[in-house]
């Protein structure tokens, strides 16, 4: 198909992923997106126009060379393909996953102006996961210069940082506080999003290759504080994420059934609860489930709780419980990934806009029985243009619920700021730093990823762990000072 | 993987281990705890660091079999390994000269009262100390504890070992007798007698101290699931404590929450004792 013209290109249609049937997928835990064959892949591959001024690298938080690796991919060349990709990109499996494609690289793909959009993000999981099986491109290693460099957190940010450094030539520790690395991909997103070999192999594959050390168990500021480690390394990354869930504040949230969804996606995915009893840790949820909020985290809990529900009814087609999610703005307002929040309507989880919830009601057990929850409706923008909700008076209202989940964004935890003198806080509890050079505010301590930005997303913590490791190197190399 | 290096067998439920851990053991202090996690398949449970060797680069737990995970810990030998040891984590107690004060430790809470009062003991206090348990075979450490304390009373429920009574009683009593001013109370032990402790020393007005058991997962604050209702809001127990002020305790909610899991519990309990009674015939018929 090489001689097509850009007619003939904008001609063909975007190609649909292959998904698992919806009524199958919510009694399992398997991948729910299947992903394209060579054929397909090739096909979506026609349809990109190879602008001269690519839009969609411009929306890609760390420029992945777009055009190039579709170009090769088109023409069949796989490996180059791959090798486009990485120069930018290391984890293409992982983003091709999860990243809010919508927003970014497709978001600004020209062909998105009167149809669809090249599916710029299911092309990098096939290149991705062509790589994940084949290797052909091993992560090469500059000679050792002798100076070391330790990583705190091994999430997207953290791995990302560690890499580069290794890559240099640097000896590079890293410190997770979990038994596992992976940060979020490996505790919070679900396997039938992001299987959880895919993490394993990425995270494997660069430890063999590059000789990094990972000390799993080690809790900064806790084992080892910031200060001692500053004593034992030249330059210090802090890649510790916002892992610290927040509760509303009403009354009730003692009461046996409510629950984080850091402390239910911890158990359902790092735990593998939903293996119980085959694995030890438990997680239960009831016939009626109400998950608070509608963000990427949201999204999980309340398809996990559907998976729980019907894998204990044991019949996938007739679902034995209820699954709510409720969240105070509208549909518009909706902050997770389009495919995620389209694959919990298809899965059956039922939406409540514009409620909130004021109290958790418990029986005399201490066991969640209800939750009242008042109507809202949206006021005028506000600065950010967001239209802010407000409480209809008068409109409160009884949910029978069992169980209830909170995903209301997470903040950083602050254990690692002990001894860590010179760190400096917002007020949010974000470290403050250099956003071009990840440094903060305490001599050779780095900092990039949620830690610094809140909540975001898995590209963008990759994007500071790189922009970091690059200020690291050259530090480390004697070509900045601090 | 962490290998264990020693094992004593106080009472058929309540075992010792000394593990390899030299991260923990770098940094642990008296009233911390690890996070332990048997083997790929195991739950991650909390257990008090009883002692450590920074020299040797170990610790070492006491634990009473409870449930599964207790149960496989006590059946592992030395040389033997675990999978993740994770810690110190919580806050150390805060060790200061307080004038006179009481420890006290009920059943497997014996173990983390332990360098508590030797701390205290070593700050310059009179410590008197009660343990308790249900018990005589429960009951171990006592030499342990005499060597640390000014005085020491032991206690069974049963009456089969020491004074018949519940640990609340010898407590009242130092608390009503006026010539000894009691400035400080620490209890570990069941949530039950924790509860009871503080409903004991709380007319007296005197601060008191408890260890509070939750569930937990991570111990780091990641998940808010071993949160404990106080008076003035929730906190986490691994990372506010483990130690609290027993007198702003909500112990109905903590009771409550302990209670959660209790079928899962069992099923996994059962579900053990089967494989090991299956596995034990396969043995036997070799
Ligand atoms: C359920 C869920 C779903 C999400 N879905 C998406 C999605 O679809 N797309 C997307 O782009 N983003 C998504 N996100 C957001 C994304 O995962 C995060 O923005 C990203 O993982 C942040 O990376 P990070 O490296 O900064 O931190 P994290 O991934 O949080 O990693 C931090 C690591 O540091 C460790 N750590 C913390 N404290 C210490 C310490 N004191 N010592 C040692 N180690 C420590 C933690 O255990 C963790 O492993 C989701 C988040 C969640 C929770
Ligand atoms: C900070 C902290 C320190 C601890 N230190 C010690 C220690 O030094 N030695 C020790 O033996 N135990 C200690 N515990 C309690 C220990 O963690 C539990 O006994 C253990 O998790 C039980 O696991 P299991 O699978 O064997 O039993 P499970 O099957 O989980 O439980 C069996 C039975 O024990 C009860 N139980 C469960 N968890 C707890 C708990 N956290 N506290 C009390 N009862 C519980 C259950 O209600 C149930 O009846 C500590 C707990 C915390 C939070
Ligand atoms: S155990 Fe998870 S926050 Fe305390």
């Amino acid at each position: 198909m090489a001689g097509l013209t850009q007619k003939e290109r904008m001609k063909i249609k975007r190609h649909e992923m292959p998904n698992q049937d919806p009524f199958v997928r919510r009694g399992n835990y398997d991948e729910v997106a299947l992903g394209y064959s060579l054929e397909t892949a090739k096909e979506e591959a026609e349809r990109c126009l190879q602008c001269k001024e690519p839009k969609c690298v411009e929306g890609c938080p760390v420029g992945v060379m777009i055009p190039q690796f579709i170009k090769a991919l088109r023409e069949g060349d796989i490996v180059k393909s791959v090798q486009w990709m990485k120069a930018k990109n290391n984890l293409p499996a992982i983003c091709g996953r999860v990243c809010p494609q919508e927003v970014q690289c497709e978001g600004n793909c020209i062909l998105g102006k009167k149809g669809e959009p090249v599916a710029i993000g299911r092309l990098e999981r096939f290149v991705g996961d062509y790589e994940l099986v084949h290797r052909t491109c091993p992560l090469e290693k500059a000679p050792k210069t002798g100076k070391k460099a330790a990583v705190v957190g091994s999430g997207p940010a953290g791995l990302t940082c560690a890499v580069d450094l290794a890559r240099e030539g640097h000896e590079v520790t890293m410190f997770e506080s979990l038994h596992s690395s992976g940060g979020v991909l490996i505790y919070g997103i679900p396997e039938f999003r992001l299987p959880k070999k895919v993490v394993h192999s990425e995270v494997n594959y660069a430890v063999e290759c590059l000789g990094i050390d990972i000390k799993v168990d080690h809790i900064i500021g806790r084992t080892f504080t910031l200060d001692e480690l500053l004593k034992n390394y030249s330059a210090v990354f802090l890649g510790t994420g916002a892992g610290l869930p927040s509760f509303m504040k009403i009354p009730g949230i003692n009461y046996n059934g409510v629950m984080s969804a850091n402390e239910f996606l911890t158990r359902v995915n790092l735990m593998k609860g939903y293996k119980f009893p085959e694995y030890d840790t438990p997680v239960k949820v009831g016939g009626e489930v109400a998950v608070i909020g509608a963000g990427n985290v949201a999204m999980d809990a309340a398809r996990c709780s559907l998976r729980l529900q019907t894998l204990h009814s044991g019949k996938s087609e007739n679902n034995s419980g209820e699954v709510h999610m409720v969240y105070r703005r509208s549909r518009d307002e909706v902050p997770a990934r389009g495919e995620e929040f389209h694959h919990a309507e298809e899965e059956g989880v039922i939406f409540n806009f514009l409620t909130n919830p004021i109290e958790i009601l418990g029986d005399e057990k201490g066991n969640v029985r209800g939750m009242r929850c008042i109507r809202m409706k949206l006021g005028e923008p506000d600065n950010s243009g967001r239209r802010s909700p407000a409480a209809i008076l008068g409109s409160e209202f009884e949910m029978k619920v069992d169980t209830v989940i909170m995903a209301l964004g997470t903040s950083p935890n602050p254990l690692v700021f002990v001894d860590a003198a010179g760190l400096e806080r917002t007020r949010h509890g974000t470290v403050v730093a250099d956003r071009k050079t990840g440094r903060t505010m305490k001599h050779r301590v780095w900092a990039g990823g949620d830690i610094i930005t809140g909540a975001a997303t898995v590209i963008s913590a990759m994007g500071a762990g790189k922009r970091a490791a690059a200020d690291i190197n050259n530090f480390l190399k004697g070509e900045v000072p601090w | 993987m962490y290998k264990i290096l020693r094992k004593e067998t106080f009472s058929d439920v309540t075992k010792l281990m000394e593990i390899q851990a030299p991260h923990v053991a770098h940094s642990a202090k008296a009233g911390q705890f690890i996070i332990v996690r048997i083997d790929e398949a195991g739950e991650r449970i909390p257990l008090t660091i009883a002692d450590y060797d920074k020299e040797k680069g170990s610790i070492t737990i006491i634990f009473q079999e409870v449930g599964k995970s207790t149960m496989h810990l006590g059946r592992m030998e030395p040389g033997a390994e675990i999978s993740t040891l994770a810690g110190p984590l919580g806050h150390p107690t805060e060790i200061k000269n307080y004038g006179t004060i009481i420890c006290v430790g009920g059943g497997v809470g014996i173990a983390p009262i332990y360098p508590i009062a030797r701390s205290l003991k070593e700050a310059g206090n009179t410590v008197i100390s009660i343990i308790g348990a249900r018990t005589k075979s429960l009951l171990f450490w006592e030499d342990k504890m005499r060597e640390v304390s000014d005085e020491l009373i032991a206690c069974t429920d049963d009456g089969s070992y020491g004074r018949k009574s519940l640990v609340t009683e010898p407590l009242k009593e130092f608390l009503e007798n006026k010539d000894k001013k009691i400035a400080r109370v620490w209890a570990i032990g069941p949530a039950i007698m924790m509860k009871f402790v503080s409903l004991t020393t709380k007319p007296y007005n005197v601060p008191t101290v408890v260890s509070l058991n939750t569930i937990m997962i991570d111990g780091t604050g990641m998940c808010g699931g071993c949160r404990v209702l106080l008076d003035d809001g929730a906190q986490f127990v691994c990372v506010d404590g483990p130690e609290f002020d027993a007198h702003k305790v909500n112990w109905d909610s903590l009771l409550s929450r302990l209670r959660f899991y209790r079928e899962e519990e069992q099923l996994s309990l059962q579900r053990y004792e089967h494989k090991c009674r299956l596995e034990g015939a396969a043995e036997g018929g070799r």
